[in-house]
């Protein structure tokens, strides 16, 4: 689930209120399907369990009175999951462009997460090849299926790298 | 290592097209080099192969420097240690498959019945068995490469290199193509190094490297892949 870590990582920029994270989480990464404020709020809330945020209660009422900062525990959190490639199953586009648009956005190494997210799909690709080598017509057949699905996330990976900094702009104008 | 780059440069003019690339590739080893148009992947494969001098650095080829030989010992080690497949053009249009297939080993001297045996026993290999006679100006995109892996395979070369030699090719014909490549290069021991752009043929390799703006980065050796 990228939403927790999404959010986490939103927090690294500066301490915020939840309704400062839903609104910057739906222009980043909602793509049309905005966060619910009750999740948020319970997103919010396991965090601050968990030990990766702290919620500093302010004065006056209403549910958004608390404004949240990332812990060290949290830093390292995000930290770990933007260096780390996603398995290579087809289908990861938004996971792939959540990972690519935080890291651009806490001016942590984007290109080098998708050199390894590149080595990491490639390596599926070529176990794919080696069972397509050895096995039936229907094998290899699900085989190719996977691959040109990989494929799409490869060429989505090398389009991005080649417009990092484009991107980068991008994230950091708004 | 069979074949080393170490920290080759080359520009031509003032276009600075490979910065101190290094990558090194074991004797056996299928490597697949990627990477951004224009990046200097065909540079690279051209210093490697000798065709090109750096402007610095080193290459080396089984325990010796390549580019510090001379023009002809240079040209006499493209033609007895390397093969070459390219993505069109290096067929002679108007000879037959086999006399294209025959040409490396009557320049390096064989006598002629001995080239076509040899030349025979790799269209079978490739399946082209029945092609001999045609001219290769007359064949499909499928069937000429096939006849540039006979011409590359047939001097039994240390090291083929390939640019994008499936480039022209839909994915079945190429994959057909990258197959053969690959697995009679692996009968033969020889070390294959190819340049595309495809995904797919890359996954036929046992290892990818990537080309950008002149480097190398090795994903297995810089630790981005744990
Ligand atoms: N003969 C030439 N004269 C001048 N510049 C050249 C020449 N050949 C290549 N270049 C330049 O050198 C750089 C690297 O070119 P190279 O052909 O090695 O790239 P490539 O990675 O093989 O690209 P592609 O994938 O398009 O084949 C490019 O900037 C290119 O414009
Ligand atoms: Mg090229």
């Amino acid at each position: 689930m990228t939403v927790p870590l999404a959010l986490l990582g939103l927090l690294e920029r500066e301490p915020s209120h939840g309704y400062d994270l839903k609104r910057d989480y739906d222009t980043f990464f909602g793509r049309g399907r905005p966060l619910p404020f009750g999740q948020v709020y319970s997103t919010l809330g396991r965090l601050a369990r968990d030990g990766k945020v702290t919620g500093q209660s302010e004065p006056g009422d209403g549910p958004d009175r608390k404004r949240y900062a990332i812990t060290p525990l949290g830093r390292q959190e995000v930290a770990t999951w933007l260096a780390e490639p996603v398995a290579a199953e087809p289908y990861l586009q938004t996971v792939l462009f959540t990972k690519v648009v935080l890291a651009l956005m806490l001016g942590r190494d984007a290109a080098g997460y998708l050199d390894a997210q590149r080595a990491t799909h490639m390596r599926r690709m070529r176990e794919l090849t080696e069972v397509k080598r050895g096995g039936s017509l229907t094998d290899a057949l699900l085989a190719d299926h996977a691959m040109f699905h990989l494929e799409a996330d490869l060429r989505w990976i090398d389009v991005t790298q080649a417009r990092l900094g484009a991107l980068a702009e991008t994230v950091r104008a708004s | 290592m069979i074949i080393e780059a170490r920290k080759v440069s080359r520009s031509y003019g003032s276009t600075p097209a490979l910065r101190e690339a290094d990558l090194s590739v074991a004797a056996g080893e299928v490597v697949a080099v990627m990477g951004p148009s224009g990046s200097g992947k065909s540079t690279l494969l051209h210093c490697l192969a000798g065709i090109f001098t750096p402007d610095s650095g080193e290459v080396w080829f089984d325990g010796r420097r390549l580019d510090t030989l001379d023009d002809g010992r240079r040209s006499e080690l493209r033609r007895t240690a390397f093969g070459f497949v390219f993505q069109f053009g290096q067929l002679v249009p108007e000879l037959t498959v086999t006399d294209n297939v025959m040409l490396p080993l009557l320049l390096g001297r064989t006598r002629r019945k001995h080239a076509e045996r040899r030349a025979a026993e790799w269209l079978e290999r490739l399946e082209l068995a029945d092609l001999g006679g045609r001219r290769t100006g007359e064949l499909s995109g499928g069937q000429a490469q096939r006849v540039a892996i006979a011409r590359a395979l047939v001097t039994r070369p240390r090291v083929v290199f390939a640019d994008e030699p499936t480039g022209a090719l839909d994915t079945l014909t190429g994959e057909h193509v990258m197959n053969l490549l690959v697995g009679l290069a692996r009968e033969e021991g020889a070390t294959v190094i190819v340049v595309t752009h495809d995904a797919r043929v890359a996954a036929c390799a046992d290892r990818e490297v990537v080309v950008r703006d002149g480097r190398v980065s090795d994903p297995y050796t810089t630790g981005a892949v744990r």
